[in-house]
């Protein structure tokens, strides 16, 4: 983009909803994260990763026209050091969020196991025993509360541990497991390598940038491998596993005679509760007490998703809409809890009678009202705030809601995906298989990540994913990613007229959208167990880097991002980042990250700012990678397989035969 | 599969499991819950949802829930729009629809309306309603030598009568196995053949289950249960059971005209076990792969090439030989009866002289190819007399020189044996016996194609080349007619027939150091190893050492292997260091070795197609033996079918297993146990059959007589009696060491 454009620019959003309210807010002089971004650039030197701040004989910039080597910090610490320090201390921030969310899941787990709590069981036994069976826990003849408190200890001791493997390793491929040790990759215990990126990135400790960014490469493992997996499959078991289910997703999800609470933020505990709640007699007959006609039930960003996936509750959409909410005038309450809460509210409530409710004892924020949440009153906490948002609906003003909404099919769980290409006899991955080696699909390609005011909001997700679908790439998306394209309607079957031919035909046989969402950005755990069994159902390789996949993030923000990022590099995938590259000032860096990790791990994260760069890179990969697979070069429209009839003595041969690499029909 | 396919399965599943419901408690009011039953000889239950859940049905009540537990498979139809997934939800929909059907079929036998008996102009027509395992063993062999390599089901009915007999014929001729089912307003492929004369029936390899889409469940028991007999798959291990259909039954689905919800639901069904459907009307397509090997439907309006279709689509090469003789030819037309009065020329059968002889000849002796018809003009006059209506009975010497550098002696009754089949395999053409004892005839309808008796050895020739081209390399036939000419060569065959007979007689395990494997099960019974040596042969009964032998003459890298005795190890049980490792190694890792003498003791495994079954019958100290195709009950108080169970799938199971028939009179017959002065029980037929052996035997036993102290099913089926039998009449077993 050059510089004059960029004087030029107006944040902005291609979701009619957001540009309606936009419009408002403008008229009312009510500033957005949409108009901070244009008033306040980034700092260029931090933005590029050429700052250290952290001692006191700086802050030294180190960005120079002379090239990467021609400044030192005070203490002589070089900018591939400083930039390498600071992208690994947003990978420990990241993995530190989906952990901490998942450390309160698994305490949640062993509460319901050991029956400290009514409020919450174990409703997905099957998921139970299927997790337990990974670690080799014997379930014959337990209780399910049993197994579930064994289920939770085991796992919890992941994020204390000093030594040893965190538990979900062992469910990599065993290719991959033996590659992290060899490059002692393997996490030992959560916390540990958190602590251990704050000690190595502090002043004067590791200053060698590989040594760092592999130590990054461990800590993030304990995101994908651990924290975040554990989020995924304990809150499966305490909530249920996703299936595919109908809903919306829009700004347009306010109800003009209802109360609205929106619930915002990242965890399941409270949202599940803040669901039986609303749903309860005694408290719609309180909300009609107060006037209005129900109660009307809103997620926001990740905690949506999880209420999505597992309830069919409706969808205001993701982290950029959350002051604009507000602005519709019809929320009563919005209620939040961790990550990606925009302090912005608190002021932006001030102007309307939305109740902006903090209910995590690690997240205040000044002006909110801060009802506590512990999962061993959850549902009365949830009562109290369902009341509270009742009692504020005789306060509502005029209301502005937008009226634009789009259905989506959401919920494609790993179990769920297994479960379609099959049924519940012949679920399997072989149909995705196949249908990759017969050029039916080109691809896969995971569109995660966030919105960022820098680009306009859905933009670069949008046009990927309309992109790769017609070129045959199977997508699937989680988080605001999926929120974009929910909001845009292409999460829904009909999508399929938009895919290539040969995905067309795939989506048809199946009955899905040509996109697939799912679930939050904890639930990126989900496409690493997809993945998994992809390369282990054959005929693609033996590892996640043999498979013709890529990861992008092209409007992403935040630190978790970047831990998803690396723990996706290093189990094998070819990660995009779009907007700006935290790594800019270091060539050094880069060059680590892209050839010098793609040797190592079969991975590699690049940040590439141009869409349409974006996509090429993408498409140059999976047929990078398909012609390493020595599958049939992808030409549209044209597929299938050259079948192998069988005669007697081949069929007496099938045994032998019956191992990976044998392509289509072979096992 | 498209919204379509899959709100129309989804609909006809929710029928059929409420007709099932509905059929099952007509069943229930009329004999109660607790009513027990089975289908006709199967020791499988409901062979379906056994194999899927592991469920032993055994009582209407029983049914009950299996039947809820289809329900539990049932979800509702998709959406017009934004419809949820549905390929999976279908799926189960077919299954629900296996279970449905089973249980509606099993109601429609308690009922006495199964199998269907239909007035088809004017004549009783009966289906064969449930096939039988004896059935499925029976066609073992032919499962897995290719000489049926693939099953078809057609649903429905063709355009025309004409095409219905086309696309049969293509599949015979294919060597395909039918089964017909369905219907289209009343009419079907079973009426349409019928109409045009078509034999239907297991010997022309057309089989008309019944006249409803629902009987092409019983299809579908068979194909389940190959996997628990031969596979070893065990019920309830249902991703095991159908991914076996899957990667070795090829099975599909042909349906002519119009589609039906209910068969869309039962193709559903049939896709979870890899069968395909190929419509011959315009239908959604489903051509993505994955749950079955290649396409899931295909549409194919073009009869002609139908069949081409099928067999493509579900990945099946079948090589056949191209036989120049103007009437089909095909295993379908092996078992096709003749009769007297449609006969044109007849040969042998006691009536006129007649035999057949393969003899080794030098290279240079002979002309390949010639095919020579030996009479006197007053033969050929009487030939040219031949009319429909007018028999004509020839004496025949059919004599068929071979040569090859590697051909050799021991290979001429091989070949030999196999004249039968090759004859037979003409449509109108018909072989009975073997050597100077055989029988043929010829039918009006071939003679009117235009077939000719010099059309004998063009199929002879043909076959033989073709089957054998490893160890001949010329073949040339001579037809001898006139009786003078036929007697005299006769003799010169009588000499070798009995030269023969002492060479097989003197051949023993002692005399050779090379047995010789058998892994043509390997495509149905993956750990199954048959060791093959003179004095057992395989249990099958289709192949002796000597056939091995040229199996692996002609096919060196084949199923049969020559696998070298090495030291022995036990002579009495009959082991030895090369056979423990040939078959340690071909059973993938499973068996350490076996013993071919004792039946205690690590006992050789079976694949499924066992002629009989030996099972230890530890109160009489001894053993019972249970041939297949026996239907009643043994003193042990199983059925064959039931026995079979827990004897097949490569599995050593001591005190039980396969053999094949004539094992029971070698010198070797469990020799570590005792050997046949064990023998405690078998079946009358299988006794008679037997009957000069089993007397020669018993004397070189020294226990002449024993034949009159073997119980059988006249005398006794239970435990009891027997005993009291065997001791009336001192059976040796009472009073040998105790075999436990």
């Amino acid at each position: 983009m050059s510089e004059e454009k960029k004087e030029k620019r107006k944040a902005s959003s291609i979701d009619p909803c957001a540009v309606d309210l936009l419009r408002y807010a403008e008229e009312c002089n009510i500033p957005t994260a949409f108009s901070r971004s244009d008033s306040l650039k980034p700092c260029p030197i931090g933005a590029e990763g050429a700052c250290c701040k952290i001692c006191a004989m700086g802050p030294c910039r180190l960005k120079s026209k002379d090239g990467e080597d021609a400044l030192k910090g005070v203490c002589g610490a070089s900018l591939a050091t400083v930039t390498a320090r600071n992208i690994a201390r947003m990978v420990a921030g990241g993995t530190a969020a989906h952990s901490d969310h998942a450390r309160d899941v698994a305490n949640t787990l062993l509460a319901a196991a050991e029956e400290h709590t009514k409020d919450y069981q174990i409703k997905d036994v099957e998921k139970l025993l299927a997790v337990a069976n990974n670690f080799g826990i014997d379930t014959a003849g337990k209780t399910k509360n049993e197994v579930a408190k064994e289920v939770a200890e085991f796992v919890l001791k992941d994020f204390g541990q000093q030594k040893g493997e965190v538990s979900f390793i062992r469910t990599a491929t065993k290719k991959r497991q033996e590659l992290w040790r060899e490059h002692k990759l393997v996490p030992r215990g959560v916390d540990r390598e958190i602590c251990e990126i704050m000690h190595r990135t502090t002043m004067g400790v590791d200053t060698d940038p590989e040594d760092i960014l592999d130590a990054a490469l461990r800590t993030s493992l304990a995101d994908g491998w651990s924290g975040s997996r554990i989020g995924t499959d304990f809150s499966d078991i305490l909530f249920g596993t996703p299936k595919p289910i109908k809903s919306e997703d829009s700004l347009g999800a306010f109800q003009k005679k209802h109360v609205n609470i929106v619930v915002h933020g990242h965890e399941p505990t409270l949202s599940e509760m803040i669901v039986v709640a609303s749903e309860m007699p005694e408290m719609i007959d309180y909300a009609k007490s107060k006037g209005a006609e129900g109660i009307n039930l809103v997620g926001m960003c990740c905690t949506s998703n999880e209420i999505l996936l597992r309830h069919g509750i409706k969808s205001a959409g993701g982290f950029l809409n959350q002051e604009l909410g507000v602005l519709t005038g019809a929320v009563e309450a919005m209620v939040v809890d961790v990550q990606c809460i925009m302090p912005a509210i608190a002021d932006v409530v001030k102007g309307f009678h939305t109740k902006l409710v903090t209910t995590s004892p690690k997240g205040r924020i000044p002006g909110a009202e801060h009802i506590e949440f512990d999962e061993l009153h959850a549902l009365d906490v949830a009562k109290k705030i369902v009341r509270l948002a009742c009692d504020n609906f005789p306060n509502r003003k005029d209301t502005r809601i937008p009226d634009y909404g789009k259905t989506m099919i959401a919920g494609f769980s790993h179990e769920y995906i297994k479960y379609m290409q099959g049924g519940r006899y012949r679920g399997s991955f072989r149909p995705l298989n196949d249908a990759i080696i017969s050029g039916r699909i080109r691809g896969l390609a995971g569109i995660v990540g966030c919105n960022n005011p820098r680009v306009d909001q859905d933009s670069l997700h949008d046009y990927l994913v309309r992109e790769l679908i017609a070129n045959d790439v199977l997508v699937v998306q989680t988080g605001c990613g999926a929120h974009a394209s929910a909001k845009s309607g292409l999460l829904r079957p009909e999508t399929m007229d938009l895919a290539g031919p040969g995905l067309r035909e795939v989506c048809e046989a199946i009955g899905i959208p040509p996109v697939l969402h799912m679930g939050s950005c904890v639930d990126n755990s989900r496409i690493l167990t997809v993945l998994t069994a992809v390369a282990q159902e054959g005929g693609l390789g033996d590892d996640i880097s043999d498979i013709p996949v890529v990861g992008i993030a092209p409007e992403w923000m935040s630190e978790k991002a970047l831990a998803i990022a690396f723990y996706a590099v290093a189990s094998g995938l070819y990660v995009i980042f779009g907007v700006e590259s935290p790594i800019a000032a270091s060539p050094t860096v880069q060059k680590i990250m892209s050839e010098g990790w793609e040797k190592k791990v079969g991975g590699k994260l690049e940040f590439i700012p141009g869409k349409e760069d974006i996509l090429a890179a993408t498409l140059a990969h999976i047929d990078k990678k398909r012609e390493a697979l020595k599958l049939r070069k992808y030409e549209k429209g044209k597929f299938g397989v050259e079948k192998v009839l069988l005669s007697m003595a081949d069929r007496r041969k099938l045994e032998e035969a019956a191992h990976a690499h044998k392509g289509v029909g072979g096992v | 599969m498209s919204r379509h396919i899959a709100a129309a399965a989804i609909r006809g599943s929710h029928k059929i499991v409420a007709d099932a419901a509905e059929a099952l408690n007509k069943a229930v009011a009329a004999k109660g819950a607790d009513y027990k039953f089975e289908f006709p000889d199967t020791a499988f239950y409901l062979p379906h949802i056994f194999g899927m859940t592991g469920t032993k049905v055994e009582t209407l009540g029983q049914m009950k829930d299996a039947l809820d537990y289809a329900k539990g498979m049932l979800s509702a139809e998709p959406a017009q729009n934004e419809y949820l997934p549905y390929l999976g939800e279908t799926l189960d929909a077919g299954q629900a629809t296996l279970f449905a059907e089973e249980i509606l079929l099993a109601s429609r036998y308690v009922l006495g309306l199964e199998p269907v008996v239909e007035k088809i102009d004017g004549n009783d027509f009966t289906y064969n309603g449930f096939i039988s395992d004896t059935i499925l063993r029976d066609l073992g062999i032919q499962l897995v030598d290719g000489s049926m390599p693939g099953f078809a089901v057609i649903i429905g009915k063709a355009p025309t009568d004409e095409i219905a007999v086309e696309i049969c014929r293509d599949l015979q001729q294919r060597n395909i196995l039918t089964f017909l089912c369905g219907n289209v307003d009343g009419d079907s492929v079973t009426k349409q053949l019928l109409r045009k004369g078509v034999d239907i029936g297991w010997d022309a390899r057309l089989v008309a289950l019944g006249p409803e889409t629902y009987h092409a469940l019983y299809a579908g028991d068979w194909a389940c249960r190959g996997a628990l007999t031969f596979g070893g798959k065990k019920g309830g291990d249902a991703l095991a059971v159908l991914k076996y259909n899957k990667d070795r039954i090829f099975a599909f689905a042909m349906v002519l005209g119009p589609m039906s919800d209910l068969i869309w639901s039962t193709g559903a069904g049939a896709i979870t076990y890899g069968f395909p459907a190929i419509c011959d009307t315009e239908v959604p397509e489903i051509r993505p792969t994955g749950v079955c090997t290649y396409e899931h439907v295909v549409s194919q309006t073009d009869h002609k090439k139908i069949v081409d279709t099928c067999i493509e689509t579900r990945g099946l090469k079948i090589t056949i030989t191209k036989v120049p003789v103007p009437v089909a030819y095909g295993p379908a037309f092996e078992g096709e009866r003749i009769r007297k009065e449609d006969t044109v020329f007849e040969f042998g059968g006691q009536k006129t002289a007649s035999f057949e002889w393969v003899t080794t000849k030098e290279l240079s002796e002979i002309e390949d190819g010639k095919i020579e018809v030996i009479a006197s003009p007053e033969t050929l006059a009487k030939i040219e007399s031949a009319a429909p209506g007018n028999t004509v009975r020839l004496p025949m010497g059919l004599v068929i020189d071979v040569a090859g550098r590697k051909m050799n002696p021991d290979f001429e009754p091989v070949i030999e044996r196999k004249l039968h089949d090759y004859v037979n395999c003409a449509q109108g053409v018909w072989h009975m016996g073997q050597r100077d004892v055989n029988w043929m005839r010829i039918s009006q309808q071939a003679f009117g194609d235009g077939f000719r008796i010099k059309h004998l050895g063009d199929i002879v020739y043909v076959m033989v080349k073709n089957k054998f081209p490893a160890i001949v390399d010329k073949v040339q036939v001579k037809l001898y007619l006139d009786d003078d000419k036929v007697k005299e060569v006769q003799e010169q065959a009588r000499a070798i027939y009995k030269a023969r007979n002492e060479r097989v007689a003197s051949l023993n395990d002692e005399s050779v150091d090379t047995f010789y494997s058998c892994l043509l099960c390997q495509s149905f019974a993956p750990n199954h190893v048959c060791v093959i040596s003179p004095e057992r042969l395989g249990l099958c009964g289709a192949y002796n050492w000597l056939d091995a032998r040229a199996a692996y003459e002609i096919d060196p890298t084949g199923p049969n292997q020559p696998v070298a005795k090495g030291d022995c190890t036990d002579d009495v049980k009959g082991r030895w260091k090369g056979v423990d490792s040939y078959v340690f190694q071909n059973s993938h890792q499973t068996l350490d070795g076996f013993s071919a003498y004792s039946i205690m003791d690590a006992p050789m495994t079976s694949c499924g197609c066992f002629e009989c079954i030996v099972a230890l019958v530890p109160e009489a100290n001894g053993f019972m033996i249970v041939n297949r195709g026996y239907t009643g009950m043994t003193p042990i108080g199983m059925k064959f079918s039931t026995l079979a169970g827990t004897v097949g799938g490569g599995v050593q199971a001591p005190g039980f297993g396969g053999i094949g028939k004539y094992f029971i009179t070698s010198r070797k017959f469990l020799k570590a146990d005792g050997g046949l002065k064990r023998v405690v029980w078998m079946p009358k037929a299988l006794k008679e059959a037997l009957r000069e052996d089993l007397i020669r035997r018993s004397e070189e036993e020294g226990v002449p007589g024993f034949i009159d102290m073997i119980c059988d099913e006249t005398i006794a089926e239970d435990s009891e009696k027997m005993l009291e039998f065997l001791s009336e009449k001192g059976h040796p077993a009472l009073t040998m060491d105790s075999i436990l």
